[in-house]
């Protein structure tokens, strides 16, 4: 990986955190290509080859609704997330669609709890140019805590 | 055991059970030792993860490890996962393939039976130490467990003596999950594993009580895919354990007799409606039906989502919700992924299944806090028979009658 995609890749994932972590949630979709796929799967469906994913969206309108069901249907306990992204590596092959791997943590924090680690595993993405900006074409969210601690209730 | 002396039910019938129930330590080893290891049938797996000869999957009953596996007669068993020698897991995976079960402490081994194959220096090395003459590996096997399937699903007791598991599921339940597991293959589609900060009973309650579905989660209200006003009803067994709740879907709009509920979102439409496209598939009417299997199980079929929730106590305050989904073998490639998709409302992110882990963590935190008070179940009078509709608490009345006489409490 050149110096340069390095470089433009930790401001893409820093971006992806950032708007996370500090929102808003609306902004989210916007990362991704308008037919995209987005999965976050435990790590031994991911092993085994098997599909079940606990978050599945196959376009941007299908990320809108996640947004939407966050913001409007699902009921839950206030928290705030930091997401931890590192070890990011992408390949050369081309120079407007990459393949990207990243391990991340994200600690969570509820009201009247410690911090806890919330989930931690690896995003296995494909990056596209598109007018000039990089979005996630796929994103595939593959965690190794497989036992979730209760819900997972905001995007990884 | 610890002796239990403070459970005090006010009202002297089911429509008010003590706090206590959800937070005592001397009640949990109870429920685990009279409930889980009693004369119940225990939901262990599917037929389909053990295909093979020698496939073998570790599982749950109660707080208890079982390993259960397929011999190369086709036969099925489940024994006990621990040594017969210190107590160490003989088997440490999720699922695989093996002949035999070796103890990583001392190697001892075990069969597909649970049978004790092999002791390392048994008979001692260069004629020192060994094991005593009247050692016999016959008398170590692991302890074995009756096991029971049908159609696909497998079920596994402690106890020699439960009855049938068609008499156990009784006439209407059996029904019920017979029009899932209809003999047709099952396909795994794959797990998700929660912990969930919350006695066990409340999410075997949650999905016995209808009232809450109709306005906790908003997604279904709101996408009428369960609601108060629609054609409904509550079906039980006649020991009140195991229960069914039977709907079929409604319209999102407002009507007067839902207008109680606060949160219906009359004007959310989805961005990609891909996300709930249901068909309709089973030959009945019921587009949502929710079985209760006393004590481990929950089958859900919620509009196309099929899942096998599998409830794993671990002490009073907390418990793994272990999801299997899973689709038949004979789906087509698109109502497979209709079912992959109708999955987000499922599980630790579900749409719908959030709202319950989030409520249940609520609900633990204040029983904890108030555990000599006891809540109140009075929707629908205080009766424990089969309602044609859903604004009732009746299958939960029913669960406490029950739980009461096996618990001796």
């Amino acid at each position: 990986m050149t110096f340069e995609r390095w470089l433009v890749l930790q401001k893409l994932y820093n971006d992806y955190a950032s708007s996370l972590d500090d929102g808003p949630l609306s902004d989210w979709p916007d990362f991704f290509t308008e037919k995209c796929l987005y999965l976050i799967q435990p790590r031994d469906n991911y092993d085994a080859g098997l599909p079940m994913a606990v978050v599945r969206c196959e376009s941007r309108g299908m990320l809108q609704d996640r947004v939407n069901a966050v913001q409007e249907t699902i009921m839950f306990e206030p928290r705030y997330l930091r997401h931890h992204i590192t070890n990011i590596e992408a390949d050369d092959a081309s120079s407007d669609e990459f393949q990207v791997r990243a391990n991340y943590s994200v600690i969570e924090v509820l009201n009247d709890d410690l911090p806890r680690i919330l989930s931690a595993g690896r995003y296995l993405d494909t990056v596209v140019l598109e007018n000039g900006l990089l979005r996630f074409k796929e994103k595939r969210v593959i965690y190794d805590s497989v036992l979730v601690p209760n819900s997972l209730i905001y995007p990884l | 055991m610890g002796e239990i002396s403070s459970i005090n039910w006010p009202a002297g019938d089911f429509t008010r059970v003590p706090y206590r129930l959800y937070t005592d330590a001397d009640v949990f080893e109870r429920e685990m030792e009279r409930i889980f290891q009693g004369s119940t049938w225990a939901y262990v797996g599917l037929e389909s993860e053990l295909a093979e000869t020698w496939d073998y999957l570790t599982t749950q009953i109660g707080n208890r490890s079982v390993v259960v596996t397929r011999d190369d007669k086709g036969e099925l068993h489940a024994f006990a996962n621990r040594c017969a020698h210190r107590g160490v897991k003989v088997c440490r995976q999720q699922r695989g393939n093996s002949r035999f079960f070796i103890c990583p402490y001392h190697q001892w081994s075990y069969d597909a039976e649970g049978r004790l194959r092999g002791v390392p220096f048994i008979k001692g090395v260069g004629g020192k130490g060994g094991m005593p003459d009247d050692f016999s590996q016959d008398d170590n096997a692991l302890p074995r467990l009756k096991v029971a399937a049908r159609n696909g699903v497998i079920f596994a007791s402690f106890s020699e003596d439960v009855e049938d598991l068609e008499d156990y599921l009784g006439e209407t339940n059996l029904q019920y999950f017979d029009r899932v597991f209809d003999g047709r293959g099952l396909k795994v589609l794959g797990y998700s594993r929660q912990l969930i900060p919350g006695n066990w009973k409340l999410m075997f309650e949650n999905i016995k009580d209808p009232y809450h579905a109709s306005l906790l989660h908003v997604f279904l209200v709101t996408f009428g895919l369960f609601r108060a006003d629609q054609e409904s009803r509550v079906a039980m067994d006649d020991t009140g354990r195991h229960a069914l709740l039977i709907s079929r879907k409604g319209e999102q709009k407002v009507s007067a007799s839902i207008s109680d509920i606060k949160n219906l979102k009359e004007d959310l439409v989805l961005a990609d409606p891909r996300l709930l496209d249901p068909v309709k598939e089973f030959p009945d009417d019921a587009t949502v039906v929710m079985q209760t299997i006393w004590p481990n199980l929950i089958v859900q079929q919620q509009s196309n989502t099929l899942a096998l929730r599998q409830i794993r106590p671990r002490n009073a305050g907390s418990f793994e919700l272990h999801w299997t989904f899973f689709g038949y073998e004979d789906d087509s490639d698109e109502m497979q992924t209709r079912r992959l998709r109708q999955a987000n409302l499922m599980s630790s992110a579900g749409f719908v299944s959030a709202d319950d882990s989030e409520v249940i963590k609520m609900a633990q935190d204040g029983v904890r806090q108030y555990a000599d008070d006891a809540g109140l179940l009075l929707l629908d009078g205080r009766g424990t028979k089969d309602t044609p509709h859903m604004v009732t608490e009746v299958a939960l009345r029913a669960f406490y009658k029950h739980y009461r006489k096996v618990m001796g409490l």
